[in-house]
């Protein structure tokens, strides 16, 4: 038998979309392309932020632990090491499966996108050489695998990525040797910067790598302070012996399928950039099509997972295994919840892009063939 | 950043203890200037001495008359940003525990350079703890001279094995 | 380099070892870690050369997306080493180009 609800990514968001979908009856088939389920969760070895009732001082790998035990206890189907290739609207959103053995296909009632987000590269003199990573695949390497792809490192960008991975450096036994920000200003929580800089890694605002140098591989880095206008003051240059260098420089909705599907996507540059427009339940402009976490903007993973509850609770709804009423009053909870995520200096900046996607919700409807995507 | 522009935030921020309350013995110290959505502190503090309530991103007060200085928000701290001071551990040095998680672990007994917030040379510091902590955040105890009570708040690290 | 202490996650587990050949020569890795991880733990930092350029390239992103890492491995070109688990007696080579299919 067809799942009802087919959930396309692991990750926090996906996993609670699931999750929460299955507790209410829906039958519910959970898709990653990965061997192993929790998309980054695992390599999040730091412990979370956000209330205590939802997982906060809790590690990554923790919280991603407990989420497979819900989804076995919710008996959510896992299907792992599965690409889905294609969505058809075309034929009421089937989707298009390959597990390494045979291609297939499945025809859910309801789909939750949950692919999150890719890394974004950053161009300069050396940037392809062997030695230049994302963070992210710095944090897999070291958190995951137990290897340690360089010895001393330059981070480039100090939002909470190039903060987070630069304290785990240290942690698995690497030196930082500095992380440079373009920004006149650290762009992460003082309180990360701060579990750096008492160690004594320097912070280097208003500075930019310039070169990566090496033959074959990266063997150093130079680095340059930027001017009030982002222009490179001439003779800054610093060369560092380094051989490794992190980006760290954000990342981007992924969200190929929600295109692949002809779904309405706007413009929201602190959200990550393009991100398909959706409606408070996180329902897309193509009804029955749902997306939640870092693929429906760029946030944390407590965000991710509080979007994913708030679509499988919306699918089971639209399915009618809760009632409205009912339904109502867990969305209620979850959104107040997502609000309180959204305030102050780092969360409001989201509220203001979520507020305008909602808005281009609306819009879609009310001026039918307007197409932004 | 300089420590002079970070130790004046910090200060200003309702987790910072006054300087009669530091006088009194061990304390709390709440390094948390800026509006995250989190609240494990409040919550694991048995004596209440620590609030933030509604909305979750209100900075954490502490409630320092209730503050016994007993530390359990030093590992809670997802942040790492709480401290617990003694200013009166011996008649010339303060005790600062903070949260550590690196390998190797300093020995009690053991000298150590203590760095500010930005990262410079403040003081040498002897270790006279170091506990299990929780879930993997040690607890490390440094006796620093007295005066350096609101500055030193890292260890250089001892460099690490890497095989 | 292995990380074989670490101050969060402990010590290094030991796994069941396999054998896999890099561009003819042996190294060990563990069973079920992806290629890549396998040749970053014995010091092999360049998979592969580009076409035109003949330029080195290694891991990038290591979740399968930018396809930088790949290499040919047991005769298939452009097989993504950091989403693919490694296997005992798995041949990998460095790969040039867009690779050579090889049967074997």
């Amino acid at each position: 038998m067809d799942a009802e609800l087919s959930v396309i990514g692991s990750g926090p968001a996906g996993l609670s979309a699931a999750i929460e979908s299955a507790k209410y009856g829906v039958r519910v088939e959970l898709i990653d392309e990965n061997i192993l389920p929790g998309g980054q969760l695992f390599k999040q070895i730091h412990k979370f932020f956000g209330s205590k009732k939802h997982y906060a001082g809790v590690r990554g790998y923790d919280i991603g632990w407990r989420l497979l035990r819900e989804a076995e206890d919710a008996k959510v189907n896992i299907r792992l090491n599965t690409t889905v290739w294609g969505i058809f609207q075309s034929s009421n959103n089937r989707i298009g499966l390959f597990d390494q053995q045979r291609v297939f296909f499945s025809k859910p009632k309801r789909l939750v996108i949950a692919t999150g987000a890719t890394e974004n590269p950053l161009s300069f003199p050396g940037s392809t050489l062997p030695g230049v990573m994302g963070a992210g695949a710095v944090q897999t390497m070291m958190n995951i695998h137990r290897v340690l792809p360089g010895r001393r490192v330059l981070m480039v960008g100090a939002g909470n990525v190039g903060l987070i991975v630069s304290y785990q450096l240290l942690q698995a036994g690497a030196e930082v040797a500095a992380v440079v920000e373009a920004m006149p200003k650290i762009g992460g929580y003082l309180v990360h910067a701060l579990k750096l800089m008492r160690t004594g890694v320097p912070i280097l605002t208003s500075h930019t790598v310039l070169e990566a140098r090496g033959d074959k591989e990266v063997e150093s880095a130079v680095i340059a302070s930027l001017d009030k206008d982002c222009r490179i003051v001439k003779g800054s240059e610093k060369e560092l012996d380094v051989d490794l260098v992190c980006l760290a420089v954000g990342l981007k909705p992924d969200a190929e399928l929600c295109r692949m599907l002809g779904c309405g996507f706007t413009y929201v540059p602190f959200l990550g950039g393009r991100v398909p427009i959706h409606n408070e339940d996180m329902e897309t402009t193509i009804p029955g099509v749902y997306v939640a976490g870092d693929v429906s903007g760029v946030e944390e993973a407590s965000v991710a997972m509080e979007e994913g509850r708030l679509a499988g609770i919306s699918v089971a709804e639209s399915l009618g295994y809760i009632s409205e009423g009912e339904a109502e009053k867990e969305k209620d909870e979850i959104k107040e919840r997502l609000r309180d995520f959204r305030i102050g200096p780092f969360g409001s900046p989201r509220q203001e892009g979520k507020d305008k996607i909602l808005t281009e919700y609306k819009r879609w409807f009310s001026n039918e063939g307007k197409r932004d995507s | 950043m300089r420590e002079s522009e970070i130790l004046e935030k910090i200060r200003s921020s309702p987790g910072y203890p006054s300087r009669e309350r530091f006088i009194k013995g061990p304390v709390c110290v709440i390094e948390c200037p800026e509006e995250i959505p989190c609240d494990p502190c409040s919550q694991v503090c048995p004596f209440e001495a620590i609030d933030v309530g509604r909305p979750i991103t209100n900075l954490p007060k502490l409630i320092e008359d209730r503050c016994t200085g007993c530390g359990l928000c030093i590992t809670a701290c997802p942040g790492l940003a709480i401290f617990v001071v003694n200013l009166n551990y011996s008649p010339g040095e303060a005790s600062i525990s903070m949260p550590y998680e690196f390998l190797p672990l300093p020995d009690v007994g053991q000298q150590v350079e203590m760095l500010n917030r930005e990262g410079s040379y403040v003081c040498k510091g002897r270790i006279v703890r170091v506990n299990e902590g929780e879930d993997h955040t040690r607890v490390v105890t440094v006796a620093v001279p007295k005066e350096f009570y609101e500055h030193a708040r890292g260890i250089k690290l001892i460099s690490g094995k890497v095989r | 380099m292995r990380i074989y202490d670490h101050p969060i996650l402990g010590g290094l587990r030991e796994k069941r070892k396999v054998s896999i050949e890099v561009d003819g020569e042996i190294i060990e890795a563990y069973e079920g870690e992806p290629i890549a991880a396998a040749l970053l733990a014995a010091g092999i930092r360049t998979f592969r050369h580009t076409l035109r350029e003949n330029k080195p390239r290694g891991l990038f992103c290591a979740i399968g997306r930018c396809t930088d890492c790949v290499m040919t491995v047991d005769g298939i070109p452009n097989i993504r080493t950091c989403v693919t688990p490694v296997r005992e007696g798995m041949r990998v080579e460095t790969q040039v180009g867009l690779g050579k299919w090889r049967r074997i």
